[in-house]
């Protein structure tokens, strides 16, 4: 009897959706299946494992892994570590997100030189880069945790103050600033649906997505190379890696995401 | 003694937060340009002027892209006066070159040379042919839009909201093609048609 009326139900929802014109609600079903199924078969798994390798390998001049690194835990403590930044770091006097922090303890611990270990920050699908790997890594060992970004450090409210204000300026030949695209929830570019980041009911689950797989570049996409791109996309000039106003905004978006779980490294369209 | 005392640590505590609130407080637009000029580079035609923001700009950011009404007038009629209608008093190009350039998301960016791959993004944002079922949601409908802007008037404005969207609606998202010179006339034209010629898709 149920599985009779199961099926009735059902071939009536299939009727419905084959007599009705696509809804949006129904796109919007279907690409979350869509999603569903890219995360069930993604890769990130591998880059996790990849960035465990680099991050206990020994390398620059003084012949040393990252495994002392402190990413604001104390030194080598991972778990939950990302889920705390950008955040202010005394030894160096500055607000420094994840990969910022990677690399100066890449110059730091391994002895390597900033501009060695800042040449290549974004990889492609052939060759990965070395930040993308160790990102991954880094970040799962956060999955589950609280994101929980404190601005009670002067220049760490300072630092969100500033990436509030980045995300509303609009400057560059087409007129735009983040909030053109992200500051209205329910719109899209094309088909790609488009979070609202400066409200925590957009921002909490975009931002505990990255960094991410993106099946459409077969590649892993940290959150600099997110901001880089939007900045590409804006028409703006390039955003400088690791620079002050990168990790504002990183700051900006990641308060904004504060209390959602952390869940990544997410896998993308 | 004790209410002085009281009083006192009241002062000093008004004192902190107006200072933690001074210190806190939102940097000026100025000071966000002055941080851009430092930490973004300039790569090929993305040079560092495209940080500065003019008038348009600078109100519809301080705003939130809410203008004051007073101010509103007087810089759409300025923006207005930045349209440079064609010459030849012709409005209409080739629809069918202007569907390619509202397809493209293309141009302007550090990636591309000056004048390669000039899009118009339109699809990004607009529903335009009823077959093209790949649209964005941030601008309106322009689905059969002759019927929306009929006859030589209609094709005026087109050619200008595409030319300067913020003679018409100041802090529009939409950007302005031929003041920023994005677009050619030519460009411009050939959009115009693809929104308004009735042999267009976007009119079927």
């Amino acid at each position: 009897m149920l599985a009779l009326r199961t099926s009735a139900v059902l071939a009536a929802a299939a009727l419905a959706i084959a007599a009705a014109p696509v809804h949006a609600q129904d796109e919007k079903k279907e690409i979350e299946k869509y999603q569903k199924m890219l995360a069930e078969g993604s890769p990130v798994e591998l880059f996790e494992l990849e960035g465990a390798d680099l991050w206990k390998k020994k390398q620059g001049p003084k012949n040393e892994s990252l495994e002392k690194c402190d990413l604001g835990m104390g030194p080598g403590v991972l778990k939950g570590a990302y889920a705390h930044l950008p955040r202010y770091f005394a030894d160096t006097g500055r607000v420094m997100d994840l990969e910022s922090r990677l690399v100066h303890c890449m110059v730091t611990l391994q002895g390597r030189d900033y501009k060695e270990a800042t040449k290549r920050v974004f990889g492609n699908a052939d060759k990965p880069s070395e930040l993308e790997y160790l990102a991954a890594y880094v970040v799962g060992k956060s999955r589950g945790v609280k994101i929980a970004v404190s601005t009670r450090n002067p220049k760490a409210k300072a630092a969100y103050e500033l990436g509030r204000q980045l995300f509303h300026y609009r400057a560059g030949p087409w007129d735009f600033s983040c909030a053109s695209c992200h500051g209205v929830a329910g719109k899209r570019i094309r088909m790609q649906s488009l979070p609202l980041l400066d409200k925590p009911s957009g921002a909490r689950r975009t931002y505990a997505t990255w960094p991410a797989y993106r099946v459409s570049n077969s590649q892993m996409k940290t959150f600099q190379w997110r901001l880089n791109d939007c900045y590409r996309q804006m028409r703006f000039p390039e955003p400088t890696f690791g620079s002050d106003a990168t990790v504002a905004l990183t700051m900006f978006l990641a308060v904004t995401a504060n209390g959602e779980p952390y869940d990544g490294p997410g896998t993308k369209r | 003694m004790k209410s002085k005392s009281v009083h006192l640590l009241l002062g000093g505590l008004a004192a902190a937060l107006l200072a933690a609130q001074l210190a806190y407080a939102d940097p000026t637009l100025l000071e966000v340009r002055a941080v851009m000029h430092r930490d973004f580079h300039a790569r090929g035609q993305a040079v560092m002027s495209r940080v500065d923001q003019d008038d348009v700009q600078y109100l519809c950011t301080i705003t939130r892209d809410k203008p004051p009404a007073h101010r509103v007038k007087e810089m759409e009629a300025a923006q207005l006066a930045m349209i440079r209608y064609p010459a030849d008093g012709n409005y209409i190009g080739d629809w069918k070159r202007g569907a390619k350039i509202a397809s493209s998301g293309k141009g302007m960016t550090w990636k591309e040379k000056p004048g390669q791959n000039r899009g118009g993004g339109c699809y990004n944002c607009h529903q335009l042919s009823p077959k093209q079922e790949s649209y964005g949601t941030i601008g309106p409908s322009l689905k059969h839009y002759a019927k929306v802007r009929p006859g030589i008037e209609g094709q005026k404005y087109v050619y200008g909201k595409i030319y300067d969207s913020k003679a018409f609606n100041l802090c529009t998202q939409m950007p302005r093609f031929g003041t920023s010179h994005s677009l050619t006339e030519q460009d411009i034209k050939d959009v115009t048609a693809y929104l308004l010629d009735p042999a267009s898709p976007v009119n079927q």
